[in-house]
């Protein structure tokens, strides 16, 4: 099957094919184009060429609800839930319109019993947490009594503990003769739970294995189109600072209740240091963020210090004059304007420490020159400074962004996901550059949903859990398992 | 069946070209609503777009009515920029002129040169104090600024009402209620001899050169574009979203209300209770077909001044009522919002899916 | 009771209109389009069905007119706004300074005309208990029709399956669109009731409230009628309430003047503006309120890309 958005082709002549009860992978890096293919087979987008063939036959799957007919449910990466509506109305929703309610209600009831999936269908979907919206999900599906579950990157947002609770429950049903294809670029979990994968590369397929027969690095070496190089990023701790950044005893209620309150943030980071801050999507990472960044300010002035000095109640501009740099997890409409040129977006965070603003104008020609370096010590490729955001890639708008950062030669950064989303080269690129900078003498807050990459990058780690923060403790002395318990909420007590 | 595909990169050229589109298409449309009515589309379009030029005076009434859709246009696009949505220009244009014109009623009598100033002065304050409820609402109880800054243009029609009918009538006016006429000295010069073109017109066209250059060049400017586009971006360079709304909320009232006491104390003379045919809406038209940005605002705000001229020539020419007026302006807008779809988006026939299943 | 009697009726003659445009709006943005036209469309239903009336000389003509032109005009706010991709709040005020001018338009021929208001149907036996009656059981078709209107408005969004859609396609248009619903083709009916219930609103106001047609006769009513979307934090029962309450706002206005209370016309006339303003800034100041219950995409653009 082929598939071309403006620009790029999305899937050159990708084939797959699935047997019943197994659990087949599909393997790729983000921008493979592995999306692409599952929402064709879902009858989400539709294909310029190819054919599908289900259960033998050719098969037009024009849109979902063809594909729900013929036996395919799909857990979506970003979950299709409903937020205003119940757990009962977001299930109803996917059921043929004459499904009665109360056998609904009954059968949901069964099927969380059955498969281990705890659920209440009266609740409101914006009080679940983000564990229980996928079992929402997954409950949704298998109602379909479907024959082919399609699971695009669920464990992105699951703690390791419920990564294991999940692959239990997927076992269970590949068991009863279920098809499930699971879409991950995350090899462990691969040679977990799947016997044969399809690995994706740039849009086509560069290969169908026995997962058995293949190591975690010859899978990756065909994910990636090279030798994965062990990346090891750790400081050698000797060239440690000052304390750079020093939060304490910080809370922040909730804005609304779409949003997670912090309670009791205690952490410092010395000059030289990255501090990694692992946690589940929602778990109060944009809050910490805001707060440190000062997006959102706190009651207390001292709560927060920046060399010693408390700016807890300032806002960005003055704590950026102290020396913080900020990097916000969602690139377009957050870190950057995506209609604007990079010219305005370099502007976006220098223009008072860089001096780019004098009387109320704006100096041009510097803020040019600003650009440019960043343009090329970051090797952003891009058509000029005067390119909107939007049109460059998720990597080179990242490397962009880091580097605005990065060139205005900050004391401190506190940056959310650094390379979410992001390929490979350039996400080696930002790890290396945000290591270098700490050598400098700067320190570093990574705030990323991605475990390896922050035991690979981070001195000290800590979870952050329905908006507590765990004690930061040195990555060498702890284990995933430990973090992976952190992150679900145990207290620290070693 | 046609489909719409997006573009990589917003269109440059559809940006300027979409405008001119839909002016040709609003001409098309209005050929055919004039044949509806049973009026000859060439006289009708002749009445309405150049017999109104055909003068010096002409010419210089199209400068009279552009002023205020000038005025206020330019203001307004800067908050429609920011995403902040003042619809109660009108009203503010009215209070503008109630606390002016106060002011010229009050010194009826003083003839000295600062009068004026201050008429003009205090006209752009009242307007800014009645702009300044919705942009405190809106920035301490969160209220919708659509819809109570529309609720006060009511309100201060009603207020002016009760001036003109009561306390401010003129005592030798024959019981009419309109007040007296404002003293020479209250009143706009006029730059142009033989004409009623008045120095509103260079604050106009001096407004056009001052947000230009605030737009362009200055870091308000930028603030301005930052949060309207992407908000949060906004709110991470550290700009203060309250500080823009108030910004915007005070440079348009200011703005409509210097409109206003222009206007009363031009071509009008005295406080009426009707003192503008729904400028401070006009100018919404206005500073969407501008493209928001301030010379685009000045066309589009001759180009609409000429729709009301042409709705006065037509009606007296052709005894077309004046609401063909209000009905062009809205198509023009409707088309193009129509257009506008173009700079984001190609149209192209919709491909069958050539897959062997379909 | 001789005066409570009348009071009433007005409080119900007000109230209807409001009542009509505030449910079709509510039904519009409950499905995530924010239509600020309204008062156009609420205009050019009055002039729509005055017309008919003054053609044809029956009222169910002009009611259906009335409808029909509300419909009509949304018709041009959904291709925009839902085809072209149109910003949702421009194209309302489009739609509401068009409305103006077309309706003005139309009706000058219609300027100075009579009419005798839309027969009142009276309940057999139930209009004739006393007080209760005729303030319950004698009005005009269109009364009738808006205490219905209300009740179904309220078992479709509660109860019925195609309400559930239409919240689901107002809380995610992705989510909805990746379920397979016809996101474009739910909106636009949305849009459309929200037209027609401005039209009847409309026509209530040409055929029943006045009777009448005057140039801009609204007076603002389409704004007020948005602003109850909002004070009733999007649900249908408390529209009803909200609705009522203003009309008793403008019968205070009108019996002030009757018992002759020493405050100028023009103060009394501000009372439905102002308290539109109070009711907003007292349900506003509670942001998460506010948050909770809106449709989350009201007003954002939905196109579907990959």
């Amino acid at each position: 099957m082929t598939k071309t958005f403006p620009g790029v082709v999305a899937n050159r002549e990708v084939g797959l094919s699935l047997r019943a009860g197994e659990i087949h992978a599909l393997l790729g890096e983000n921008g493979a184009g592995k999306s692409t293919l599952v929402k064709m087979i879902y009858g989400v987008l539709k294909a310029d060429s190819g054919e599908m063939r289900w259960m033998g036959a050719p098969a037009d799957i024009r849109d979902p609800a063809r594909a729900r007919a013929l036996g395919i449910a799909m857990v979506f990466q970003h979950f299709s839930l409903f937020d205003s509506l119940s757990v009962l109305e977001n299930i109803a929703l996917g059921m043929p319109a004459d499904t009665d309610r109360d056998r609904l209600k009954t059968r949901i009831h069964e099927l969380s019993d059955r498969y281990g999936l705890p659920l209440d269908a009266d609740r409101h979907v914006y009080t679940l947490s983000v564990g229980e919206r996928q079992r929402v999900e997954i409950i949704r599906c298998l109602l379909q009594e479907p024959k082919l579950l399609v699971m695009d990157e669920p464990t992105s947002v699951l703690t390791p503990q419920e990564v294991a609770g999940l692959f239990e429950t997927l076992k269970q049903l590949a068991e009863e003769g279920l098809a499930v294809l699971y879409i991950s670029h995350k090899l462990d979990e691969i040679k977990a739970l799947c016997k044969r994968a399809t690995i994706l590369r740039g849009g086509s397929v560069v290969g169908s294995v026995s997962v058995a027969r293949e190591s975690a690095a010859s899978l990756a070496a065909k994910m990636i189109g090279e030798e994965l190089k062990e990346a090891r990023l750790r400081g050698d701790g000797k060239k440690r600072g000052p304390v750079r950044l020093e939060v304490a005893r910080l809370d922040m209620p909730a804005a609304d209740e779409f949003s997670i309150a912090l309670r009791d943030i205690r952490l410092s980071v010395r000059g030289g240091e990255i501090l990694g801050i692992a946690g589940v999507a929602g778990n109060g990472q944009d809050e910490l963020l805001a707060a440190l960044c000062g997006e959102a300010r706190a009651a207390r002035n001292n709560r927060i210090r920046i060399d010693g000095h408390p700016c807890a109640r300032a806002g960005p501009n003055r704590r950026r004059a102290l020396g913080l740099a900020s990097i916000p997890g969602e690139r377009l409409g957050h870190g950057a304007v995506p209609e604007m040129s990079l010219l305005e977006n370099g502007l976006l965070t220098s223009y008072r420490r860089l001096g780019f603003v004098k009387r109320g104008f704006i100096r041009r020609r510097e803020c040019r020159a600003f650009v440019a370096r960043i343009l090329k010590r970051f090797r952003v490729k891009a058509a000029g400074d005067g390119a909107v955001a939007a049109s460059l890639s998720g990597g080179n708008l990242q490397k962009f962004i880091v580097g605005r950062e990065i060139c205005q030669s900050p004391a401190l950064l506190v940056v959310s996901q650094p390379t979410w989303g992001v390929d490979a080269g350039a996400a080696q690129t930002i790890r290396l550059a945000l290591r270098k900078m700490a050598d400098k003498g700067a320190a570093i807050v990574v705030i990323s949903q991605d475990l390896d990459e922050l035991m690979s990058l981070s001195d000290n780690i800590a979870a952050i859990c329905a908006g507590a923060l765990s004690q930061p403790v040195p990555t060498d002395s702890v284990t995933v398992e430990r973090i992976g318990l952190l992150m679900a909420g145990a207290r620290d007590a070693n | 069946m046609l489909q719409l595909v997006k573009r990589p990169q917003p269109s440059k050229a559809m940006t300027y070209l979409s405008p001119l589109l839909a002016l040709a298409i609003t001409l098309c449309a209005g050929v055919v609503m004039f044949q509806a009515m049973g009026v000859s589309p060439g006289r009708a379009l002749h009445a309405f777009f150049a017999a109104p030029l055909a003068s010096k005076y002409g010419w210089a009434e199209l400068g009279v009515k552009a002023t205020p859709l000038v005025l206020i246009g330019v203001a307004l696009s800067i908050g429609f920029r920011a995403g902040v949505w003042n619809i109660g220009a009108e009203g503010q244009l009215t209070f503008g002129a109630i606390c002016g014109g106060g002011i010229a009623l009050w010194l009826h009598r003083a003839e000295t040169g600062w009068v004026l100033p201050l008429v003009l002065l205090c006209g752009a304050l009242g307007g800014m104090a009645w702009a300044a409820i919705p942009a405190f609402l809106r920035t301490k109880f969160n209220t919708n600024e659509i819809l109570t800054s529309l609720m006060l243009t009511y309100v201060a029609i009603l207020v002016l009402s009760l001036l003109v009918h009561g306390p401010w009538r003129d005592p030798g006016g024959y019981n009419f209620p309109e007040s007296r006429d404002f003293s020479e000295s209250a009143t706009l010069p006029i730059i142009l001899a033989g004409t009623r073109l008045h120095l509103g017109w260079l604050l106009a066209l001096a407004m056009v050169g001052a947000t230009w250059a605030l737009l362009a060049r200055t870091l308000v400017g930028f603030q301005v574009k930052v949060i309207g586009q992407a908000p949060a971006a906004g709110r991470h360079a550290g700009f203060s979203l309250n500080r823009m709304v108030w910004f915007c909320f005070m440079f348009a009232g200011g703005a409509a209300g210097l409109a206003g006491i222009i206007e009363v104390s031009g071509p009008i003379g005295q406080l009426q209770p009707s003192i503008s045919p729904g400028y401070g809406f006009t100018a919404i038209i206005v500073a969407f077909l501008g493209r928001l940005h301030p010379l685009g605002v000045l066309f589009a705000g001759l180009l609409l001044a000429l729709s009301y001229l042409g709705g006065e020539a037509a009606q007296i020419l052709l005894g077309l009522p004046l609401a063909v007026t209000g009905v062009f302006q809205g198509m023009l807008l409707f088309f193009l919002l129509a257009c506008d779809v173009l700079i984001h988006y190609r149209i192209r026939p919709r491909r069958r899916m050539s897959s062997a299943a379909a | 009771m001789e005066i409570l009697i009348p009071a009433i009726l007005t409080v119900i003659t007000a109230a209807t209109p409001l009542l009509y445009a505030a449910l079709g709006e509510l039904v519009a943005e409950k499905s995530g389009v924010l239509n600020l036209g309204v008062e156009g469309m609420i205009l050019l239903g009055a002039v729509c069905g005055f017309a008919a009336v003054y053609l044809t000389g029956s009222a169910a003509a002009g009611i259906f007119a009335g409808l029909a032109g509300g419909m009509a005009l949304s018709v041009v706010f959904g291709v925009l706004v839902l085809g072209f991709q149109a910003s949702q709040v421009a194209t309302g005020l489009a739609l509401t300074i068009f409305g103006i001018g077309l309706s003005a338009l139309l009706g000058q021929e219609l300027v100075g005309v009579a009419y005798q208001g839309l027969p009142k149907i009276s309940l057999p036996l139930l209009s004739k208990i006393p007080a209760l009656g005729p303030l319950l059981f004698r009005h005009d078709f269109l009364v009738y029709g808006s205490f219905a209107m209300a009740f179904a408005v309220y078992w479709f969004l509660a109860r019925s399956r195609a309400g559930l859609v239409l919240r689901a396609v107002g809380d995610s248009h992705d989510a909805a669109h990746a379920m397979g619903y016809p996101v474009v083709r739910i909106r636009f009916a949305a849009v459309l009731f929200g037209g027609g219930m401005a039209g009847l609103a409309g026509a209530y106001l040409s055929l029943a409230y006045s009777p009448l047609w005057i140039e801009n006769m609204s007076a603002g009513r389409g704004w007020i009628a948005l602003a109850l979307v909002v004070f009733a934090t999007w649900r249908p029962w408390r529209v009803f309430i909200g609705a009522y309450l203003f009309g008793g706002i403008t019968i205070l206005q009108l019996h002030a003047q009757v018992l002759g209370v020493g405050v100028p016309a023009q103060v009394m006339s501000m009372l439905p503006y102002l308290a539109t303003i109070a009711v907003l800034v007292l349900i506003s100041r509670d942001r998460n309120k506010i948050k909770l219950n809106a449709p989350a995409c009201i007003g954002k653009p939905f196109h579907p890309a990959a």
